[in-house]
């Protein structure tokens, strides 16, 4: 018969293991790093004259001014009504001559991948021209600025969403673009509902900083 | 003689704790996992606004942060109360736009990444929501010069409003 290993006490396993957890538990962050990603204009060339025309109905002036107010298209609003307000301008459902024009585009997308699609997957329809113009002041509160650029981010996400729901029965954000099917989907939707939200030089509108 | 006689061993019975070290051991396990240690000590006070659009930043090697906010109170003893800039773990102390400080960070971060990855390196801008535009407009005039246009402005997720809009 085969000797008898003396068996080691565990009791204190639990101590030790407890010790490294505390540690753990308190040496912790758990931030996942999230935020809103938006793209920065190039710097114009020196020489290169920076006027582009472009029609005034194409336009919406976003402005925040220096206590945080905020002007849309001339007239004053309240955060909450932003967001239709974008709606409205990026699709202008009634052709109002004052709202921006609406182009006839084809955008391909990958054949046979909705039944609301012709075979070939063109699909043809009307594309917003319209730009927003997000202006701030230099004493404009951050808080309130990150506010807006979300609603304005919200309005677009919404409207692509709607028209990912309607054709492929999901939402914008699951397609998976590491899938080239859906990857080809995501980037024409993208085409569809341009995130044309411009960014003005910083200038000061005025009065005591 | 009494019907209901006294147990022997009165009290408690035991309860076998032979399976707790794994149960602690299995906490440990994911707390380990899922620990980000702190690299950057955060001189500046940011509390970031919050949104609900946000998304999460996928690659945590193409990000480099910039902090805007007031210093913390020892630092404020150095620096005064002014928000200042934080580029990673660097505070910088620059008189108007700070094109050179911006600059000289961006070429550092951007020679550690693949060549691959260069075009995709992302500012993470933690900046506090009571700050003045006019700083984070320098910064982003600053950025756009030193070439690294895509920037996220961190948020945290906001739930509160959510039902009050849609």
């Amino acid at each position: 018969m085969p000797r008898e290993v003396p068996e080691i006490n565990g009791g204190s396993l639990a101590d030790i293991a407890f010790l490294l957890l505390i540690f753990f538990l308190v040496a912790t962050t758990m931030d996942i790093d999230t935020g809103i990603t938006r793209l920065l204009p190039p710097e114009p060339e020196k020489d290169q004259e920076t006027e582009v025309k472009v029609n005034k109905r194409n336009v919406l002036v976003v402005l925040i001014n220096r206590s945080d107010r905020l002007m849309v298209g001339g007239e004053e609003m309240d955060r909450f009504q932003l967001k239709n307000k974008v709606i409205e301008f990026f699709t202008n459902p009634a052709d109002d001559p004052n709202l921006p024009e609406m182009v006839e585009t084809e955008i391909q997308f990958p054949p046979g991948s909705s039944p609301l699609l012709p075979p070939d997957g063109v699909w043809r329809g009307k594309v917003s021209k319209g730009v927003i113009s997000l202006q701030n002041d230099r004493t404009t509160t951050y808080g309130t600025y990150l506010h807006i650029q979300n609603e304005l981010v919200a309005a677009v996400n919404q409207l692509r969403n709607e028209f990912t729901q309607l054709y492929f029965d999901k939402t914008y954000d699951d397609l998976n673009q590491a899938n080239a099917t859906e990857e080809e989907i995501y980037n024409a939707i993208r085409d569809i509902y341009k995130m044309n939200i411009s960014e003005s030089e910083p200038k000061n509108s005025g009065g005591l900083n | 003689m009494s019907k209901f006689r006294r147990k022997k061993g009165k009290g408690m019975p035991k309860i076998n704790t032979a399976s707790l070290p794994d149960v602690v051991f299995m906490l440990l396990f994911f707390f380990m996992v899922s620990t980000t240690m702190r690299e950057t000590e955060v001189q500046v006070r940011v509390k970031v606004p919050e949104a609900t659009e946000v998304k999460k930043l996928e690659k945590k090697s193409l990000v480099s942060y910039i902090y805007i906010g007031r210093p913390v109170a020892v630092i404020a003893r150095m620096y005064g109360t002014e928000p200042l800039i934080q580029l990673n773990d660097k505070l910088i102390n620059e008189e108007g736009i700070p094109y050179e400080s911006v600059q000289d960070f961006v070429l550092f971060e951007r020679e550690k990444l693949p060549e691959s990855d260069k075009n995709k390196m992302t500012m993470s801008l933690r900046i506090d929501e009571d700050i003045n535009m006019g700083k984070v407009d320098d910064v982003k005039q600053a950025l756009r010069r030193a070439k690294a246009l895509i920037i996220n402005y961190s948020a945290r997720k906001e739930y509160l409003e959510q039902g009050r809009r849609r």
